[in-house]
């Protein structure tokens, strides 16, 4: 199969939505520029007209308004946020409006509507262009929440937001852009609400959310040479998140550490930990763990950058705690 | 006065309209004052001509958006009576299945897609409907129906910004009614000036008086042809007032210091006598049977949604998520 980057995947897959179904169309900030979508976005005003790539004004909430109006009136629109940061400006049609259409009007009126929120960690870009905020949309109901983590989810997951009925906040990290793997060219689907196995393992189970997802394939990696067998699941996502996949394996194991890119309280970590603790409770062997952002927003120097982001080394740590095996000479240092 | 130029049955059917919403929200302010409505009830009584004629210049096929104050706009465009009183009971046949309430109104049949309360919210969502409709070529327009206090919103100006960059067919009617809640406009603004609001988006405004059925609809029709024409879209500001409160059926007379003597001068314009008027002054005869006649269906529909079920509390999980999209 022909290998893809995270981003060529998602420029496929909009392109191939475009291409093949009219109402599909693209609306936010920064479409017809090199700067705001990296090349996930590329060239696609050409390919399509820049009346189906709708660059926008700064308006954050007018845009996402315009994109739900057309999507009640029959459309499939994508609203794009290259920052999601940016997004909260637009959270009444998002919150307010699209999750709660199809409730309040019994179901007679659809929100068919991709919300697509890019998250800009790192790149001392600090506190309002770099958060990632997925788990307030999570807490939200009517709204679907799915963050890719391979090119191959990247692609399925957006062909699989545009098929679904309703609204559908699909996030990529711009940290996975350049990361590669397997895409087959034809259009497909990946399931929303199904996570992926990334590794068999017995010893622990580590979910991880997006880059995180990336970074536990890695710790599992580290632990492997340890003599621990870690299973790792890619959660893809968040709402509605695959339970089934992630207490059966926790049940399995005995053993889970969460892995998540956005903030500690309240986020989305926290959910998936109350659901093990609550479903496995007779399984478990150890408390779950936790890796996340620290409750604090993001720094802009290298070197607090450093200390604010969690990886791969950090998802071993969290595993060994659980497995009451020693600390490693680095983190230990 | 120019109502000379309309014919009888033109000005009959808008009389007939306005008389329906008059009627209507006038049992339902009995409705809230007996307790049976339970839900926010926020009545345009006195403002009938704003919708009524807004929507005898728009297609089945126009929709209409609105806000927390929208019984009229929806009966206007033709939305069943019916569906309205079994919605504000909270009943399984009301328009939005019992789900919405009196702020929560829908006919997808006749173009309404959705009314909500939040301040604005579908102001974009009606242009981005026209978006949808210039975007395939279809001769349609979007109304966006809100209050004087929505223009203290920032999605509003965005929004205006966006319909006028993109040549949308969508028509921003201003319903000034003087009020937002209990704020006359001249403690939330400066100047009396909401018909300009368009100008720095070149936004063509039109201020019209909005107790006048004949001034709103001459008003509407030449902005749906400007946006049937693909000349993008337009503001009218329909002065008007509302008789009742904020919410409920009182009239908040202890709402601020000039309501009491404002209120009086405005039942002296009512929009239905004024047509009436005309309609007498033309000799037509009956019209106390063809009142009697709205009040007749409004009874029945009442009646009948008072029988109806209410949603069994085992559905409450229903339509969080679709199972599929509906064709609109």
């Amino acid at each position: 199969m022909r290998t893809l980057s995270y981003a060529q995947a998602i420029r496929e897959a909009h392109a191939q939505l475009l291409a093949s179904d009219a109402r599909v169309f693209v609306i936010g900030q920064g479409l017809w520029s090199p700067w705001y979508a990296g090349s996930s976005l590329e060239d696609l005003d050409q390919e399509f007209s820049c009346a189906r790539m709708v660059d926008t004004p700064v308006s954050e909430s007018a845009a996402s308004g315009l994109a739900l109006g057309a999507a009640l009136a029959g459309m499939r629109p994508i609203v794009f946020h290259p920052r999601m940061d940016f997004m909260l400006l637009a959270l009444d049609p998002i919150v307010n409006q699209a999750a709660n259409w199809s409730y309040m009007f019994a179901g007679q009126v659809s929100a068919p509507l991709v919300v697509r929120a890019v998250v800009n960690r790192g790149g001392e870009q600090g506190a309002q262009h770099s958060q990632a905020v997925h788990a307030m949309f999570m807490h939200v109901p009517g709204l679907k929440v799915v963050m890719p983590s391979t090119p191959y989810d990247a692609k399925g997951l957006l062909i699989a937001a545009i098929e679904d009925p309703n609204p559908v906040l699909y996030i990529d990290d711009r940290w996975l852009y350049g990361a590669t793997g397997p895409v087959p060219e034809a259009m497909y689907q990946v399931p929303i609400g199904r996570a992926a196995l990334r590794r068999k393992g017995s010893d622990v189970t580590l979910v991880g959310i997006s880059f995180m997802a990336a970074e536990a394939v890695k710790a599992a990696e580290t632990l492997a040479g340890e003599g621990i067998d870690a299973e790792v699941i890619d959660l893809r996502s968040l709402k509605p998140w695959d339970q089934e996949m992630v207490i059966e394996s926790a049940q399995k194991t005995g053993r889970a550490v969460v892995a998540d890119p956005g903030w500690r309280t309240a986020g989305a970590s926290a959910e998936i930990a109350a659901e093990i603790s609550a479903q496995a409770f007779r399984e478990l062997r150890a408390p779950v763990e936790r890796v996340t952002l620290p409750d604090a927003p993001a720094p802009t120097s290298r070197t607090e950058e450093r200390a604010y982001y969690p990886g791969a080394a950090d998802i071993a740590e969290a595993a060994r705690r659980t497995l009451k095996r020693p600390a490693s000479k680095e983190a230990a240092a | 006065m120019i109502h000379e130029t309309y014919s009888t049955n033109w000005l009959l059917a808008r009389w007939e309209t306005m008389t329906r919403i008059r009627r209507a929200e006038e049992a339902i302010a009995q409705m809230v004052e007996r307790g049976e409505a339970r839900c926010p009830c926020h009545l345009a009584i006195g403002q009938e001509a704003v919708a009524a004629g807004v929507c005898a210049a728009l297609t089945r096929r126009d929709s209409v958006w609105g806000g927390h104050r929208s019984h009229g706009h929806y009966l206007a465009k033709g939305g069943s009576l019916e569906g309205l009183f079994a919605e504000i009971l909270g009943k399984e046949t009301g328009c939005s299945g019992g789900r919405g309430g009196s702020m929560h109104l829908a006919a997808p049949e006749v173009g309404i897609l959705g009314t909500v309360p939040i301040v604005a919210a579908t102001v974009p969502l009606a242009a981005g409907a026209a978006f949808a409709y210039r975007m395939r070529g279809e001769d349609r327009v979007a109304v966006s129906f809100f209050g004087d206090g929505a223009l203290e919103e920032g999605a509003l100006h965005e929004t205006m910004n966006a319909a006028a960059l993109y040549r949308l067919p969508v028509i921003f009617i201003c319903e000034n009614n003087l009020y937002s809640s209990h704020l006359h406009w001249s403690e939330r603004r400066v100047a009396d000036n909401l018909d300009k609001a368009g100008e720095f988006h070149s936004i063509p405004g039109d201020r019209v008086d909005g107790n006048d059925v004949v001034a709103v609809y001459e008003a509407a029709l030449a902005a749906a042809g400007r946006a049937r024409a693909g000349e993008g879209p337009s503001l009218i500001e329909c002065r008007t007032f509302r008789w009742r409160g904020h919410v409920g059926a009182s009239y908040d007379l202890d709402v601020g210091v000039k309501r009491r003597g404002e209120l009086s001068q405005w039942i002296e314009r009512d929009p239905i006598a004024r047509v009436q008027a005309a309609l007498s002054r033309r000799f037509v005869r009956g019209m106390d049977e063809r009142r009697a006649e709205i009040d007749r269906e409004i009874q029945g529909a009442l009646e009948a949604a008072r029988r109806a079920p209410s949603p069994p509390p085992g559905r409450v999980l229903e339509h969080v998520w679709q199972e599929a999209a509906c064709a609109r």
